[in-house]
């Protein structure tokens, strides 16, 4: 199973200072973790937003789970490639009139995911649905790819 | 003085459940503060915010459909979220607001209307 992490090198839009102060947090939330634990976002930090990401295989389905919260619905796009499944999409910062920031951790811009899909996808069975920030891409396998019972005669 | 949010980390050790920290953002809007936080997976009920001592804590408990099929790559945490903030003395505690969409959770901390000056009788 391949499973490509691919980061836009356009995905970080981040003023520099915002960046130090995000370091700032994520390097004292590290220390606040489980040991283990901080390693996960912390490449977050160099490379902009990178939304986790779980699949899922069944018989007939692959399913791609993503965190996307505070998102709205139509500004994730989701593609299908050769095989290759991209959600991308953009978190634009809300109105900032009168507004001053103390503290910045949530990432705003624009983010992509790709991800190498086990099996083959049939192209036009693709569903999405987006529910609690959570972005869940049901793939239909291709005919193929189906597990199949073989009958012994 | 302005500062809405000193982090508070320390009480956090002691207990058993294992939280995550997930990221938030302080905007002082005209008349008070903006705090949002992420908190994907957790819906209205799972939401649990109170203010102790000058202290406001969040606490989101994701509530996660069951999946079909074998998990087979996983990069999210299953642990519930919490984030604690000690809230400035001139915010009006009564009067905080939340709500949750998408994931997201604002809370919105309006200062107190007057921040009244404090008389101090001498015996």
């Amino acid at each position: 199973m391949k499973l490509i992490r691919y980061q836009a090198p356009n995905s970080t839009q981040w003023p520099a200072l915002d960046r130090w102060s995000n370091l700032r947090d994520e390097l004292n939330s590290f220390f606040d973790m489980p040991f283990w634990s901080g390693f996960g976002r912390t490449d977050q930090l160099f490379t902009g937003w990178s939304p986790a990401l779980d699949l899922y295989e069944s018989g007939d389905h692959v399913v791609a789970v993503v965190e996307l919260p505070g998102m709205r619905k139509e500004d994730i796009e989701i593609s299908l490639h050769d095989g290759t499944l991209t959600i991308s999409g953009e978190r634009k910062r809300e109105s900032n009139n009168g507004e001053a920031a103390q503290r910045t951790e949530r990432y705003v811009g624009t983010f992509r995911r790709s991800i190498a899909l086990p099996t083959r996808v049939d192209p036009s069975k693709v569903t999405a649905t987006y529910q609690d920030g959570i972005l869940k891409v049901t793939l239909a396998k291709a005919e193929e790819a189906k597990p199949k019972q073989i009958q012994v005669s | 003085m302005n500062t809405l949010t000193r982090e508070n980390r320390e009480s956090d050790r002691s207990q058993a459940e294992q939280f995550i920290t997930p990221p938030a953002s302080v905007t002082e809007i005209g008349d008070g503060y903006m705090l949002e936080i992420e908190m994907p997976g957790v819906k209205k009920d799972g939401l649990e915010i109170s203010v102790e001592n000058n202290e406001l804590t969040i606490i989101g408990r994701r509530s996660l459909p069951a999946m079909e099929g074998t998990l087979i790559h996983r990069e999210s945490r299953p642990e519930n979220f919490r984030r604690m903030f000690e809230i400035d003395p001139s915010i009006d505690a009564d009067k905080i607001s939340a709500k949750i969409d998408q994931g997201l959770v604002t809370l919105t901390l309006p200062k107190a209307e007057h921040v009244k000056p404090r008389k101090i009788a001498v015996s």
